[in-house]
């Protein structure tokens, strides 16, 4: 079984860590990341820039492009996609297509990632 | 980090919220300041043992509330009976507490806090280290250095602030959508001065600091007010600076010049949050004077190398902030960009009609002064040189003109 791990914190305090304290914070989780690679079970990991920096597509008949994270508290995160894209018209491009083919209501919130290390082939 | 690392940092992001909040309530600053004070040693004393509350500005802010209440009671034992407005607020606090705040007051608190920073009866040496104080909570030694005074003097300047804000007609009520827009553009424009401030002073670690706190002020503003393309352009803009702090002073703090830059050494992850904000703010077409600063500083910052620095897009882009907001300072950087692309004849056109209103102004000596060297005109060169070190408000910029001098000494 795969599991994801998602990350919560506030970001107000992690991203006005200082350099060092960041490092600090990067390298005790890189050696937990370290041995789960080499046991062969990690995935890729990711880190988002911070919900400044999204934006969000409500799905509907004509889906509604709403700057900012999504905040609502109806719907329950799902899962996730990691696109290439060349900019944020892209990314939404995408989302639409995504949110076509969905039967349901909800949204997709498009993040930026900061960091985006593939990992290893991990066993389904 | 340690507890106390831990609780420093979630009351610093908690006390614009807190101290907006409870300055609505109690319409006076220093009583808001004093009760988030107050607030705050308790939330250092209860949060190791208990851990941190789910919602740290609701705990603070009820927390202060009751400690400032307690006091005016006690004062109020001693003293005569209050005014008869202050007794209704009494009543106010004391019904059921916890209030919890949505995001929408939070707004307008926090809006209005910072405004009352740049009020009109304000002069900018005043404004900036009131917000310091008050919205971030710096303290007052650290501001005093920041602005080369003493304490005492610092201490002085912020009084007096409060003393003229106290005395000025404070805007309590909840704001319009059009006075919301001012506010907002009043205090873009403070937050914007506050990191010129910051990234204008050279390798000072302690002016550095007042940067860093203008870039956690616009992504504040940016979370009240998610869909203001001027503030993803503003939070852009100081990412996308402030990127280059490492790389633009040399060991001995001298500053290095963005074409000279070892680019390696710029910091990746606030250039590609800049540029994702940047790239957002765009989307909406409403192009301001913020979110066209960014983009300029977005080109420079997707150049590898100087020579792939795209001038022509530069050059178009403070065209088009000569338009919105004109000004022989935005001029004169766009004769930097017009000398990449149509020669140092061409920007030595553009830069001498200013001549009079920059007479005042290092940078405008500086650049006419290589334009000339660039030109042959060695004598005139020698001279715009001069007046630029006359002028010089650093000693770095001294340094780096006197270079400039050696190098034609160098050449004739």
């Amino acid at each position: 079984m795969l599991y994801a791990i998602l990350c919560y914190d506030s970001e107000d305090v992690v991203w006005s860590w200082t350099k060092e304290e960041e490092a600090a914070a990067m390298a005790r989780l890189g050696a937990v990341q370290e041995k789960l690679a080499q046991q062969g079970r990690l995935g890729p990991v990711a880190r988002l820039l911070p919900t400044t920096s999204a934006t969000t597509l409500r799905k509907g008949a004509v889906p509604l492009v709403i700057d900012g994270p999504f905040a609502e508290t109806k719907e329950q995160l799902l899962g996730f996609y990691i696109v290439e894209c060349t900019d944020l018209d892209q990314a939404l491009e995408t989302a639409r297509e995504l949110a076509a083919a969905s039967s349901t209501a909800g949204a997709f919130e498009i993040r930026p990632l900061a960091l985006f290390r593939p990992g290893g082939a991990v066993a389904g | 980090m340690t507890d106390l690392a831990w609780i420093d940092a979630a009351l610093v992001s908690a006390r614009p919220k807190v101290v907006g909040a409870l300055l609505r309530h109690f319409r006076d600053l220093d009583t808001a300041q004093e009760a988030f004070q107050e607030a705050s040693l308790r939330a250092l004393r209860h949060w190791p043992a208990n851990g941190p509350p789910r919602d740290a500005p609701a705990w603070l802010i009820m927390v202060a509330r009751n400690v400032a209440i307690d006091g005016k009671r006690r004062q109020a034992r001693e003293a005569p009976l209050p005014e008869e407005e202050h007794l209704s607020d009494l009543g106010d606090a004391e019904a059921p507490l916890a209030e919890r705040l949505d995001a929408a007051d939070y707004r307008d608190d926090v809006l209005r806090l910072l405004f009352i920073c740049c009020h009109p009866a304000l002069t900018p040496p005043q404004q900036i280290p009131l917000a310091l104080r008050i919205v971030s909570g710096v303290p007052l030694r650290e501001i005093a250095r920041a602005f080369l005074v003493s304490e005492a003097a610092m201490e002085q300047r912020i009084t007096r602030a409060k003393a003229r804000i106290a005395a000025a007609a404070l805007p309590f009520e909840t704001p319009g959508a059009l006075e919301r827009a001012e506010r907002l553009q009043a205090v873009s424009a403070m937050v914007y001065l506050l990191f010129n401030e910051g990234y204008s002073a050279g390798a000072d670690p302690d002016r550095a600091a007042l940067a860093a706190e203008a870039i956690r002020l616009a992504r504040l503003l940016l979370r009240l007010f998610p869909a203001e393309p001027e503030i993803m352009g503003l939070l852009a803009l100081f990412l996308l600076q402030q990127a280059r702090w490492e790389a633009r002073f040399d060991a001995e703090g001298a500053t290095v010049l963005l074409e000279a830059q070892e680019r390696g050494r710029w910091n990746g992850g606030m250039i590609a949050e800049g540029l994702a904000l940047i790239d957002k703010a765009m989307r909406h077409r409403t192009p301001g004077p913020y979110q066209i600063q960014a983009a300029i500083a977005a080109l420079h910052a997707r150049a590898a190398r100087p020579e792939e620095t795209d001038w022509p897009q530069i050059d178009l882009l403070y065209a088009a902030l000569e338009r919105l907001q004109p000004s022989p300072v935005v001029t004169l950087n766009r004769a930097v960009a017009v000398s990449k692309t149509r020669g140092a004849g061409a920007a030595l056109e553009m830069v001498e009609p200013l001549a009079e209103r920059l007479a005042g102004y290092f940078p405008f000596h500086g650049l006419r002064g290589a334009l000339l060297r660039e030109l042959g005109r060695a004598t005139e060169a020698r001279v715009a040189f001069g007046q630029a070190i006359a002028l010089a408000g650093t000693v770095a910029e001294a340094d780096h003109i006197r270079r400039h001098l050696d190098e034609l000494r160098g050449n004739s």
